[in-house]
């Protein structure tokens, strides 16, 4: 498909803009000016929109195709989600800074603290910022409170202790925070090796971060023993809440010990993941934690029932972000969550995690299963059996391309030789999930009777392999005509 | 088990999938979380259609002020928004999938992304760019961290009139890290170049600033990128995109990195959110950069298509070596943010930032002839300016909102001595008759 570039014909005029109603300013001196006006698209409407749907028509999405990919929670966006977050719209964020303008957003902030107080009763915390505009954002602002934190007593801290099954957003959000990291094998049973992190913890650890059910899927039955551990070395405990989608109801992560958690809002409550994002990643903290958040903070008056806004604090780590995080998200986000209620979040882990155990039961016997106790939300599988006969986990992938279904994550963790993660989510009925595993089976069968034709797929889309190593190589990142 | 909202399965069909598991109840399957850490509590309320769900939502909006006559700014505009743009960001096809990891099937998200990067390459005058970031205040703080790695060197120098947001977001994001962090004070609201000649030496890896400027100005950088250069630092310059429409770009000032806020490329205020930031920098500095990389390939029969390109800088890969934490970006902000530039097209967005500056030179004019009221005048302005009052700035805008006017920007609570200061923005959706009212009304709010 041609470029919206090579579409363009020069002298073609889009969308109108308003006549003018003011007269014509006098020009702006000339070395402030552009030499020439920049080459953007120069196109009809008709065939702008014709581009873009036609582009769209080269993706697969959630709403066309079942997309079990692993640690990312692809489960169905409600489109009332899209009409809620659509209200607010005309709501520019600096009137809530004016003198007396915090009145006129009410609804706003109080849409805010409502969304922080429920996502502190989910997972068992006291205070949330919904300042975080993404995962990876959460956790440096995370483990800038940490850092916070140990600097108000005085802590001479160093160290964040991972395991090596962590998402790699971890070690790079504590190295952004000036951490070292210390990484910490995983054992045999599946999760963070329990002696070699005693061995590892000492005074100068300033927080363990953990993913819990972990990448692998699984919860770790030594949890609060780690987290009492951390606690003794005064190192807090951080909780990625990359997988929260698997617990809610069951078990909330401040009562088993951790002290500051991220919640992916575009993975567990149901916002839509744009291609890549926008997501939007609050944080929660406990008591201790609460001086140190950041500005903007959202304060409920007992006495007025007001919303207020705390823009000065010395503690605090500052700023994160421009102003309150990605409020659209969060429409969302809080509109799922009301519409949900109390026993609907709970069937959504329940059904997440029988759905996964389900597809783990049905394909176990066709691919390789390194740690094949009881999973939760998600499960990792490995195409080792395959590999023997030259297929690869990235074969596969294309096998299923062809087959209309958006692959699992392959490669990840790191930890699991040509990993095949599967996280199907709780949206997707038992027919959608059969007819995955037929088609995953006959994966299985054709690697071992016909090898060789996995090479050339996938053949059904606008494109077959890519060459990456040219992409590299190349950096045509842009087209600069 | 009821099934309720999105959750397919029936009873008969529960029993089936807990038969094939080996297990009797669902109950079973979260055995492997230790008894004792199972949740007491749980106490959200209980759930409700989406129809009583959307009124309690429709409830939540009417609980502001959402027909205010807007004339602040602060980086974040109040600019038109063809249809087209929420139409076609809104295919699903688009926003309800991920990244874009298997290219083959993604070819829609990633050569809309590959023609993104084109266009901020192309406003910027620059040779490269990233597929996004947040937004313009995380990406500012992204480029001091970029120009940090590319010249190994840990000093920053910010000029005092960047947006005083991005400036705390900066400074946050600079905190813990090995780097130490100048802010020059404006000198009549431009950088004070003297001041900064100062502060050049052997570690300073960057200069940053922005045009427009908090005050409005555009002032004139020329010689600004030689003198960076000269003591061997980057110039990182901020920029406002729709004002690149007849703005000199950064390239052809000699920045080596430019960033900004999406946001008023079709993208709604929202409250502050979701936007995007945007990066673009000199080629050389492609390995440096921070977050997802679109890059054109050909497939195995030599056809052409998009990836995601240069992995190696990137957590998933590198961990806590990579050249950012950043994952999730704003790619749906950033493709409405192409759909808005191609709707508009090319002479529309000069013609726009045109329609923007005149519209604020008659509202500057207007507000000049009121007694008392100065224009700061110490550079050409776009579509802000600063005025100063003859009382304090917070009370008069407290004034104008109680009349549904949110007449500018106090810059007290950011510049010590300016309490009289108030930033106007005025955009092309303020008619002449909004901003007749609002010199009406400051009128009058300055004779009470």
């Amino acid at each position: 498909m041609q470029l919206i570039y090579e579409k363009s014909v020069s002298g073609r005029r889009g969308v109108m803009l308003p006549v003018s109603d003011v007269p014509a300013a006098a020009d702006l001196p000339q070395n402030l000016l552009r030499s020439e006006t920049a080459g953007l698209p120069e196109l009809s409407e008709l065939d702008m929109v014709r581009h873009f749907t036609n582009l769209s028509r080269r993706n697969f999405s959630v709403d066309t195709n079942f997309y079990p990919l692993g640690s990312c929670t692809m489960k169905y966006n409600a489109k009332v989600l899209e009409n809620a977050a659509n209200l607010f719209a005309p709501l520019h964020p600096l009137t809530a800074f004016l003198p007396g303008g915090a009145e006129l957003c009410q609804g706003a902030l109080g849409m805010l603290y409502d969304l922080g107080q429920m996502l502190a009763d989910i997972t068992g915390m006291d205070e949330v910022t919904t300042q975080p505009l993404a995962g990876a954002h959460g956790e440096m602002t995370g483990m800038l409170l940490v850092a916070a934190y140990h600097k108000a007593k005085g802590n001479k801290k160093k160290y964040v202790v991972v395991p090596d099954s962590s998402h790699g957003t971890n070690p790079a959000s504590a190295a952004m925070v000036g951490y070292e990291i210390i990484t910490i094998p995983t054992a045999p049973y599946g999760d963070m090796d329990l002696e070699l992190f005693k061995q590892a913890m000492n005074g100068e650890v300033a927080a363990v971060m953990m993913t819990c059910p972990n990448t692998l899927g699984l919860f770790n039955p030594y949890i609060k023993e780690i987290a009492d551990i951390a606690h003794s070395h005064d190192a807090l405990m951080y909780y990625d809440g990359a997988n929260l989608n698997a617990i809610m109801g069951k078990v909330r992560p401040g009562d088993v010990g951790f002290d500051v958690v991220h919640v992916n809002l575009h993975k567990t409550f149901g916002t839509p993941h744009g291609g890549g994002g926008p997501g939007s990643g609050p944080v929660g903290v406990k008591k201790s934690l609460i001086p140190f958040l950041p500005m903007p903070r959202i304060i409920h008056d007992e006495v007025s029932g007001k919303l207020q806004i705390q823009t000065d604090n010395p503690l605090s780590i500052g700023r994160t972000a421009n102003f309150f995080g990605n409020f659209g998200v969060m429409v969302k986000a809080y509109t799922y969550m009301i519409m949900l209620g109390r026993e609907g979040l709970i069937q959504v882990s329940e059904q997440a995690v029988l759905n996964a155990n389900y597809i783990k039961e049905k394909l176990k016997g066709y691919f390789d299963l390194p740690y094949s106790q009881t999973c939760m939300h998600e499960v990792v599988f490995s195409a080792s059996k395959q590999l023997a006969q030259g297929v690869h986990a990235i074969d596969i992938a294309k096998f299923l391309i062809d087959k209309g279904y958006h692959p699992p994550t392959v490669y990840f963790p790191l930890i699991v030789k040509e990993a095949i993660m599967i996280e199907p989510t709780e949206t997707e009925s038992k027919a959608t999930m059969d007819a995955f595993i037929e088609v995953m089976i006959e994966a299985a069968k054709q690697a071992e009777a016909d090898p060789d034709s996995f090479a050339a797929m996938p053949v059904s889309m606008p494109v077959t392999r890519l060459d990456e190593t040219r992409a590299a190589r190349s950096q045509t990142v842009c087209c600069l005509g | 088990m009821n099934t309720s909202h999105y959750c397919p399965h029936t009873p008969e069909e529960i029993q089936e999938m807990l038969a094939a598991i080996g297990v009797s109840s669902v109950e079973e399957l979260f055995a492997p979380i230790p008894a004792e850490l199972r949740c007491s509590t749980f106490n959200l309320p209980a759930g409700m259609s989406e129809f009583e769900t959307y009124a309690k939502l429709q409830a939540v909006a009417a609980d502001n002020n959402q027909n205010l006559s807007l004339f602040i700014g602060g980086g974040f505009y109040d600019h038109v928004i063809p249809a087209a743009v929420d139409h076609l960001s809104g295919r699903a096809e688009f926003y309800t999938a991920y990244t874009p990891y298997q290219p083959e099937c993604s070819q829609g998200t990633l050569q809309a992304l590959f023609e993104y990067q084109t266009a901020i390459c192309r406003l910027t005058g620059l040779d490269v760019s990233n597929a996004s970031l947040y937004d313009g205040a995380t990406g500012l703080a992204e480029a001091a961290l970029m120009a940090m790695r590319a010249t190994n060197r840990t000093k920053v120098v910010v000029d005092g009139c960047v947006s005083p947001i991005a400036r705390q977001v900066l400074a946050t994001y600079l905190s813990n890290q090995d780097a130490e962090l100048v802010e020059l004070p404006p000198l009549d609201g431009l950088l004070n170049r003297e001041e900064l000649a100062k502060q050049l030496d052997a570690n300073t890896a960057a200069v940053l600033v922005q045009y427009p400027n908090v005050f409005g100005g555009v002032e004139d950088f020329s010689g600004l990128a030689d003198q960076a250069h000269a003591a061997g630092a980057l110039l990182v310059t901020a920029v406002y995109p729709v004002a690149l429409g007849i703005l000199k770009s950064p390239g052809e000032l000699g920045a080596d990195i430019a960033v900004g806020d999406g946001q008023s490329l079709g993208n709604p205020l929202s409250f502050g959110g979701p936007s995007f930031g945007f990066i673009a920098a000199k080629k050389s500095h492609i390995r440096n950069m921070p977050g997802r990389i679109v890059g054109e390939t050909v497939d195995k029969n030599g056809k052409r298509g998009f990836v995601l390109t240069l992995q190696a800088r990137e957590q998933h890969i590198k961990r806590h070596k990579a050249t950012s934490n950043i994952c999730s970006n704003q790619s749906l902000c950033a493709l409405r943010g192409l759909i808005f530039l191609a709707a508009i097209g090319k002479q529309g967005l000069a013609d726009l930032a045109r329609l923007n500056r005149d519209k604020a030179e008659y509202a500057k004019a207007r507000l000049a002839e009121l007694p008392g009221v100065v224009v700061l005048q110490t550079a050409p302005t776009f579509n802000e300016f600063t005025i100063s009052l003859p009382k304090p700035a917070e009370a008069v805008v407290a004034a104008l909102l109680d009349k549904g006017i949110a007449a500018g920007m106090p810059l007290g609570r950011f510049y010590a001595g300016s309490e009289n200061m108030l930033v106007v923005t005025v955009t092309e959706k303020r008619s002449k008759k909004e901003i007749d009212q609002l010199v009406k009304a400051l009128e009058v709010a300055l004779c009470n």
